[in-house]
């Protein structure tokens, strides 16, 4: 496993991201170093999630190249040519990132402790009893260990989450994408779930980006926060500078707005 | 109509029916309709299980597989939903045999009506699948699974309990299809009702009974599909 | 034999065309019957008196989940013990037009509950009576959305005619099989009959989706 102790965790280089005639990434230069926490913050519309989306290759790019833990991701070495990736290089690559999606996503017809092993049993090959264990582990962690044996439909909002959110963990990926996870939720299960969020941070070695409305949060949380606006990011540093002494005009617009809302 | 209502219908038509058959005079006629109705029954069940193996790999090439298997999916879909049952049966009948092939009425009918109502089953099946959401297939990918693996564990499981009622209807509609087989000269419920008809003359009596028979089986497989769908929702835990 | 004449198809096509004649005079007369009668099961069904709903509801499910074929037996052999003597044809198209009439209501049925109960609470508020109410009201707004599932029956009853086959109407099937039993050879009839029924359902899922695409353009741009 190539890992680079040098260079960022995550490079956007020149990634362009176009839906028809809509330009809604455009020419995106971006790097978080390991173990960074990230938070991107911006309107609707502004690219915000097509950026996590395509480090988890649930889109494909226009242009550009993004790379991961040292290595291209979008493309791969053939010949001494960078190339388009072909699966197998996305699989490979793939199983550094996590994702948390902001409808949970969990499976249904699976109690929480086996959504968290399905991946880990399938994919990576561990043994049963293996996966298992280190279900039962990141369900204690989320605060759900005497949930375990619960479906999807029998456990709240913030709950489903939580699991979720072990459920990428059993993955063990270096880099997690958290996709608005509260924006589902009722406002006061929201808590519950940052907190978890908040314990990753500080427990774990792990790269987290996260596109949130939580802006409490985010001042609290990141090392570091963008935001974006038309596709590009307007302004980026660190929280108490961004919050607090906003430089782009646009940027003071959206938080006194994002304020008055909140 | 629920469960428990649909049951006592099914059961009161079988007491009916038999208490019917205590009646001499329709002993005339009732021993050879009942043996038409066996006969009705195996080809619907043959039918029905042959329907469904076709449907769910047509249906998945349809979705998925490379073009040449999607090609033969659409068109064997596509052909024996836009022509009518009857003419394939009578085409499978006459035309097997010049392939070498020598099968019995029995076989070639539950082979016509099983692939008729596959065809159908496969447009089902290829709803249902659809109709999983789309954040079940992401999650996969974050999990970093293959798709034949996402399709098979996680999908396709889910498919499965919104399945389940077109399904009953379409065993419902193999089973009205049946009839049809009588045309062939098979021995099945119509055909010797037919036969009893020529025989005793009771015409009223005996295509009452008979319609009444069918009335039961289609209750019976709608029960049956019910209670399927009850223990598959249990599996999904859906409705705490 | 050889395995395909085409000089005995060119042979027969003439006949199997005037066949085809009846075949579609059978369809249309029986989605005639099937639309009309559809419409008058879906009010009964819904009838706040249960008197009328339920042994209609009972009806229709009876219908419903029997063959056609022993319907049309039903129609042709035992109507006469009461005195009622119908050609096959009329038998035929009868059976076939009340059984897809239970379709048609169902399809209808859905239509009219979709339609929000507002309307017939502004229809009693403005004193129209029930007919004025189902006739500019209900149904000019419950149609549109169902003629799609209605030529879907119209095509799924053209494929059922060769049921009356049975009785001896010489629809295509019966032409088909008279044509075979007199020389022997069925492949050729068989496949023209069933290319025929393919291509004209394939025309016909083609105008259904014409229809459907115009009314959805014409329902969110009403009076263009």
């Amino acid at each position: 496993m190539t890992a680079s102790s040098n260079g960022p965790m995550v490079k956007f280089e020149n990634v362009t991201k176009r839906y028809g005639a809509l330009t809604v990434l455009d020419s995106l230069d971006l790097e978080i170093a390991a173990n960074e926490k990230v938070s991107i913050i911006g309107p609707s519309g502004s690219g915000k999630t097509t950026v996590l989306r395509m480090l988890m290759t649930l889109e494909r790019i226009n242009d550009g190249v993004i790379h991961v833990d040292g290595e291209p991701l979008t493309h791969m070495q053939k010949n001494g040519e960078l190339v388009p990736a072909d699966e197998r290089h996305l699989r490979r690559v793939r199983g550094k990132i996590g994702m948390v999606f902001q409808h949970f996503n969990l499976f249904p017809h699976m109690s929480a402790l086996k959504n968290c092993m399905e991946a880990p049993v399938n994919v990576l090959g561990l043994a049963k009893k293996e996966a298992e264990e280190r279900a039962a582990e990141l369900l204690d962690m989320v605060g759900l260990g005497d949930k375990k044996g619960h479906y999807p439909s029998q456990l709240s909002g913030g709950q489903q989450q939580r699991v979720a959110i072990a459920r990428a963990l059993a993955m063990r990926p270096k880099v997690m994408l958290f996709d608005e996870v509260t924006s589902a939720l009722d406002p006061e299960l929201v808590g519950e779930v940052l907190n978890v969020i908040r314990k990753l941070g500080t427990e774990h070695n792990l790269t987290m980006l996260m596109v949130t409305h939580q802006m409490g949060f985010a001042r609290e949380f990141s090392d570091r926060v963008c935001f974006f606006y038309g596709g590009k990011i307007c302004e980026q540093g660190k929280p108490e500078e961004l919050f607090g002494n906003p430089q782009q005009e646009r940027t003071r617009q959206f938080l006194s707005a994002v304020l008055e809302a909140g | 109509m629920n469960l428990r209502s649909l049951a006592v219908c099914a059961i009161v038509f079988f007491v009916a029916g038999l208490s019917v058959a205590s009646f001499a005079s329709f002993r005339e006629f009732l021993p050879g309709l009942l043996e038409g109705a066996l006969i009705t029954v195996e080809i619907t069940i043959g039918g029905c299980i042959l329907a469904v193996v076709v449907a769910v790999p047509a249906a998945l090439a349809k979705m998925y597989a490379p073009w040449p298997l999607r090609w033969l999916a659409i068109a064997y879909i596509e052909i024996f939903r836009g022509t009518s049952a009857l003419v394939q049966l009578f085409w499978l009948f006459f035309v097997l045999p010049h392939f070498g092939i020598l099968l019995e009425p029995l076989s070639v009918a539950i082979l016509a009506l099983g692939l008729n109502v596959g065809a159908y089953g496969a447009e089902v099946v290829r709803g249902a699948v659809s109709a999983v959401g789309r954040g079940q297939w992401e999650a996969t990918v974050a999990l970093n699974m293959p798709r034949t693996m996402a399709l098979r564990r996680i999908i396709l499981p889910q498919a499965l309990v919104a399945m389940i009622p077109p399904w009953g209807n379409l065993f419902i509609e193999l089973l009205k299809a049946t009839a049809l087989v009588s045309l062939i000269t098979i021995s099945d419920l119509a055909f010797k009702a037919q036969q009893m008809n020529q025989i005793t003359f009771r015409t009223l009596e005996i295509f009452t009974i008979v319609l009444v028979f069918y009335l039961a089986i289609s209750i019976l497989i709608t029960v049956g599909m019910r209670t399927l769908e009850s223990y598959a929702a249990r599996g999904l835990a859906r409705g705490r | 034999m050889k395995f395909w004449d085409w000089n005995y198809t060119l042979e027969i096509l003439p006949a199997l065309l005037k066949a085809s004649v009846v075949t579609i005079e059978a369809t249309i007369l029986g989605f005639i019957i099937a639309a009309i009668l559809g419409l008058a099961l879906a009010i009964m069904r819904m009838s706040e008196n249960r008197w009328i709903s339920i042994p209609t509801a009972g009806f229709i499910e009876f219908i419903r989940s029997t063959p056609i074929l022993i319907q049309i037996f039903f129609v042709f052999f035992v109507f006469p013990e009461f005195g009622i003597v119908l050609p096959a044809f009329v038998a035929g198209v009868l059976a076939i037009g009340v059984h897809y009439a239970t379709y048609c209501s169902e399809v209808y049925r859905s239509g009219l509950e979709n339609i929000p109960k507002g309307q017939w609470e502004a229809s009693i508020a403005l004193n129209l009576s029930p007919y004025i109410t189902f006739r500019d009201v209900i149904i000019p707004q419950a149609i549109p959305p169902v003629v799609p599932a209605l030529g879907n029956y119209f095509v799924a009853l053209f494929k059922e005619t060769p049921l009356l086959s049975a009785v001896a109407v010489l629809e295509l099937m019966q032409t088909a099989k008279i044509l075979g039993s007199e020389t022997f050879r069925y492949i050729e009839p068989i496949t023209l009959v069933g290319v025929f029924f393919l291509v004209m359902s394939l025309i016909a899922a083609w105008l259904i989706r014409r229809v459907e695409n115009f009314l959805d353009r014409s329902l969110r741009n009403p009076g263009r």
